[in-house]
């Protein structure tokens, strides 16, 4: 009899456990888990993210608890991890790339009373967020001061996947360097992978042997920075910092700042105020942070700081026209600005950019 | 019989080929070798070493486990001692610990060699990213670089042949060392046919295990080197699965080179050959088309090559020659993009066919193997 009233209770406590009681008196711990590409140590992409996650322990403290998978191949697996964390109970799910939609689009079919969060994807469901950052105004900076510093003319771009927030990236770099140096080449070349180091190195050796000066990067590691600083060359850090891998290479960086938007989201679930959303935010909302002006002549890095400040404000559109694409076709005319639309499928190259653009 | 200048003409006029149409399209044909050395380094040491584990009749799968420890190993050891060659030695002693364990379970255990090897590959791995995660993210001293005086100033020889990084020394001096005692000693002779035939050499009085033992510990060590001439070569610094299959190449390379020093070089050379052309074709704007024409070259040079030393021309010399041509010219007329997968992949398919080719030889890939090669050895009497 005794026996059969634990069963009974334990079972009870079972279905309230499962069922979450989401913080009505604000005692039970709400439980947020995250997925990663890459190692927390990439000190890039994935680390950044983690910095987010960390920043929420701090903030809330007990109110919240986290839980994060690390290096989760984009595919099937994923899936089978998302899946994992959604089954054991957490409230709020973060999904960290792209790769990751539609394994996010079918767990969260699934489970309606999970809320996710997509990074830089575009399918939405009424339990599936997206955001992302405004990279591109960011590789503008990048961009410029790129064309001021190479001296052989060569830029190098290591290009993860031909996907359009990465095509984005290029051509907003590459628009700002051919205006402040109409002479820019840009050198593409295409890992096929986010986070791989010796094929990154590789990658960055090959572009410094076919007379790269400055190398920018879409990849994960700081790979490709360690390989600038051995062979006296410039590059940027991506996602993250990268500072401590180029004390003398590193011109400045593209830093993502995660951490106010996640606390942002958690209050919301806590709140009951959750709803999905489209977040696109650049640097005026300082989701998008530029690294600090490095290695490079003062007046280049006001220069810089002041195109950062006007992107930030609103002033200066990464893509105002005129514009033409690859094949000379006219794509904005005279003062015209891209739209979201066109910027979040953009697959096409602009004018200048050499090579074919792989499909 | 005369000696004619012909051959020599013919391959002098296809290397002479390639350098114009890398400078032609902007690519320094001294750097690009200077590049697949460096990334052919590690894959030749890992090669070499499973060669002469091999000859000695044992088949040890585990290379991409015990690459994976010698590159934490000696990584970790750079970084606490500040030293790169303390780090080069931890990882070649690593590398050999972890063969061992394999040399205990399958010469002394007799536990089968395909899944020991399998099993030491999973476990070198976990192992590595437990051991490593403190060290992601670290910059480990720099590796010395070896500019030989003097000739290392020569143009064009210099750069190629004396102005490395000390581990492509190190593995040249394996590498002969290794030709050397296997095809120049008593000690050799005898490794050799410990792998050929284990019971007939028990029978004369040899140590199989023994032998088989040290010639697994020495496979570890090289393994292990090359791991680190990853993490603290080519690339300085530690991730989480960093050899990325390079093992694996390793074991087919040696098959490549049907288990002689020489051809193993050549195999590393030609893989880590087309890892870094795929990268330079996308850089220099090229379509990877040409990465087929630069095959066809080769074998129809040696074709040639070798019809006119022999003086009788292979049936296969016109065709490849055409192909050559027929590619060359698909290149030329299409520089199609080709999708950045099939790119990644070109290695990988280099690998297949080759080892498809090799094995549709059957009598020829057989008379090199090692005859012993993988079977258990019962110690009788």
């Amino acid at each position: 009899m005794m026996k059969r009233r634990t069963l009974l209770a334990g079972a009870a406590l079972a279905v309230a456990l499962s069922t979450n009681p989401v913080l009505a008196d604000g005692h039970e711990p709400l439980k947020v888990g995250f997925i990663y590409v890459g190692p927390v140590g990439d000190f890039g992409w994935s680390y950044e993210h983690d910095q987010g996650r960390q920043a929420l322990e701090a903030h809330f403290g007990d109110k919240v608890e986290t839980t994060y998978l690390e290096s989760i191949p984009e595919g099937p697996d994923a899936e089978r991890a998302i899946r994992q964390l959604a089954q054991s109970g957490h409230d709020l799910i973060f999904t960290t790339s792209f790769g990751y939609m539609n394994p996010t689009m079918k767990v969260a079919q699934q489970f309606p009373d999970v809320k996710f969060e997509h990074a830089t994807g575009y399918q939405r469901a009424e339990n599936v967020s997206t955001y992302s950052g405004r990279f591109y105004e960011g590789r503008t900076v990048l961009g410029h001061i790129a064309g001021k510093m190479t001296e052989s003319n060569i830029v190098g771009y290591i290009g993860s996947f031909p996907i359009p927030e990465v095509v984005r990236g290029i051509n907003a770099a590459y628009l700002a360097a051919a205006k402040v140096n109409p002479d820019v080449e840009f050198k593409i070349v295409w890992a096929n992978t986010w986070f791989d180091p010796a094929k990154e190195g590789d990658a960055a050796k090959q572009l410094i042997d076919q007379g790269a000066d400055v190398i920018l990067q879409h990849t994960d590691s700081p790979a490709a920075m360690t390989i600038a600083e051995e062979n006296g060359i410039y590059a940027f850090g991506q996602a993250s910092d990268m500072m401590q891998f180029g004390p003398n290479s590193r011109l400045s960086s593209i830093i993502d700042n995660w951490a106010p938007y996640y606390i942002e989201r958690v209050q919301a679930v806590m709140d009951g105020t959750w709803e999905s959303t489209d977040t696109w935010a650049g640097i005026g909302e300082g989701m998008t942070k530029i690294g600090e002006f490095k290695n490079m002549p003062e007046d280049l890095a006001a220069e810089a700081g002041a195109l950062r400040d006007a992107i930030g404000a609103g002033e200066i559109h990464p893509f105002t026209g005129p514009i033409n694409k690859q094949d000379g076709s006219p794509w904005l005319a005279e003062g015209e600005t891209a739209d979201d639309a066109t910027l979040l499928g953009m697959n096409f190259y602009v004018e200048g950019i050499t090579g074919d653009l792989p499909n | 019989m005369k000696t004619s200048v012909a051959p020599h003409a013919v391959t002098l006029t296809a290397i002479a080929a390639l350098v114009v149409f890398a400078l032609a399209n902007g690519l320094n044909p001294v750097l690009l070798t200077v590049s697949i050395t460096v990334a052919a380094t590690p894959l030749l040491l890992a090669a070499l070493g499973e060669m002469v584990v091999e000859k000695s009749g044992v088949l040890n799968l585990g290379v991409e486990g015990m690459m994976i420890i010698g590159a934490i190993a000696g990584f970790a050891t750079a970084v606490e001692t500040g030293s790169p060659m303390i780090g080069l030695i931890a990882a070649a002693a690593a590398g050999a610990a972890l063969s061992l364990v394999f040399g205990f379970l399958t010469q002394v255990l007799l536990s089968n060699q395909v899944a020991t090897g399998l099993a030491l590959t999973l476990f070198g791995l976990g192992l590595a990213a437990l051991l490593g995660q403190s060290y992601a993210g670290l910059k480990p001293p720099s590796f010395p670089h070896l500019d030989i005086p003097l000739v290392s100033d020569i143009p064009v020889l210099g750069p190629i042949l004396f102005a490395h990084d000390l581990l492509v020394y190190i593995t040249a001096l394996i590498l002969l060392g290794t030709a050397w005692f296997l095809y120049r000693t008593r000690a050799g002779l005898i490794l050799r046919a410990v792998g050929e035939n284990h019971d007939a050499a028990h029978a004369l009085g040899y140590e199989v295990i023994r032998i088989r033992l040290a010639a697994i510990a020495f496979g570890g060590a090289c393994a292990g080197l090359g791991g680190a001439g990853l993490s603290l070569v080519r690339v300085p610094q530690w991730t989480e699965g960093m050899t990325a299959g390079a093992g694996w190449i390793a074991l087919a390379i040696v098959v490549f080179g049907s288990w002689r020093p020489g051809r193993v070089a050549l195999g590393a050379f030609l893989f880590g050959g087309v890892t870094i052309l795929q990268l330079n074709l996308q850089a220099a704007n090229l379509t990877a088309l040409w990465l087929l024409v630069l095959g066809f070259l080769l074998l129809a040079t040696h074709v040639t090559v070798r019809g006119l030393t022999t003086g009788s021309m292979h049936r296969s010399m016109l065709p490849l020659w055409a192909a050559t041509l027929a590619s060359a010219a698909w290149a030329l007329a299409a520089p199609v993009s080709i999708q950045t997968q099939y790119l990644s992949m070109t290695p990988y398919i280099c690998t297949i066919i080759v080892l498809v080719v090799m094995s549709a030889d059957r009598l020829k890939a057989n008379l090199n193997a090692p005859a012993s090669l993988g079977r258990v050895f019962f110690r009788t009497g």
